[in-house]
């Protein structure tokens, strides 16, 4: 039953980032372009999104557990560390400069354009390198 | 002003699969997560975290297929694809997140890393697209 939620929510999530037009860098780029040419629809995505997760979230954790799974996994961190900080604006650096964040990137993988799979597979290799760098200061 | 729909349609579906992850296997919807530990977890848990990447392209797949709207036109530049593909990956593994993870599901909750590292990278993507665009006179 995990590995089916696991693919419906997915496909439920795919079918958002594409019907939503967060998988359009130019649109991506125009949602960002506040002080230009301002395309401020994706505002809507996120906000329906949020309103949903404020709603749904709380009517869920009425629940003592999940329905296939002991317990749920929340992360834990409360801290606001540099981490936190550093890597939420390399993010934003990179997703400014391209117009992908992690998910779009994935789904639109089905467009068979060779660039984003570039982008996907240097994501991949910057993950990885992360791990590293971070293991070398442990 | 009429309301953009298909950004609130797809909101709301990236809310759903947030929340019904979490009703049925006490999951949180943080793409970069999913996807580092499907690539990188050895053991029973990576399922349904492979189902859910799978899941991402077939969902946008499906919604091209279909709504009948054609796959957009994305960035085609290699070196900006590698250059942000590095920058996003690294910044999300050191973060702890991206959209989705601390974007939708970290407000959702109303964690106040997920409030932190969404105000930075939002910020910080904006002045990126600002500078770009500042410098190439677009």
């Amino acid at each position: 039953m995990k590995a089916l939620t696991g693919l419906c929510a997915g496909i439920l999530f795919g079918i958002g980032l594409a019907a939503s037009g967060m998988t359009d860098t130019a649109k991506v780029i125009g949602f960002l372009d506040i002080t230009g040419h301002w395309d401020p629809d994706l505002i809507w995505v996120m906000g329906s999104a949020v309103l949903v997760t404020l709603v749904g979230y709380r009517i869920v954790f009425k629940r003592s557990k999940p329905v296939f799974a002991e317990s749920f996994s929340i992360p834990s961190k409360i801290t606001i560390d540099t981490r936190l900080i550093l890597g939420a604006g390399l993010f934003g650096l990179g997703w400014g400069l391209y117009g992908y964040c992690p998910g779009p990137a994935i789904a639109a993988l089905v467009y068979q354009s060779p660039t984003t799979l570039l982008f996907v597979l240097t994501m991949l290799f910057g993950m990885w390198l992360s791990g590293w760098v971070s293991g070398q200061f442990k | 002003m009429t309301l953009p729909i298909w950004p609130i349609i797809g909101g709301i579906l990236i809310g759903s699969s947030a929340v019904l992850l979490m009703w049925l296997i006490g999951r949180t919807a943080g793409i970069s997560s999913i996807v580092w530990n499907a690539i990188s977890t050895p053991n029973s848990d990576r399922i349904w975290q492979v189902l859910f990447v799978f899941g991402l392209a077939i969902g946008a797949f499906l919604f091209h297929e279909l709504s009948g709207r054609p796959f957009p036109q994305i960035n085609n530049d290699p070196k900006l694809a590698i250059a942000a593909g590095l920058l996003v990956g690294f910044g999300v593994r050191l973060g702890s997140g991206c959209t989705s993870g601390h974007g939708v599901c970290g407000i959702g909750r109303l964690a106040p890393r997920s409030l932190v590292a969404t105000s930075v990278f939002m910020v910080v993507a904006i002045l990126t697209v600002k500078i770009v665009r500042n410098t190439m006179g677009a």
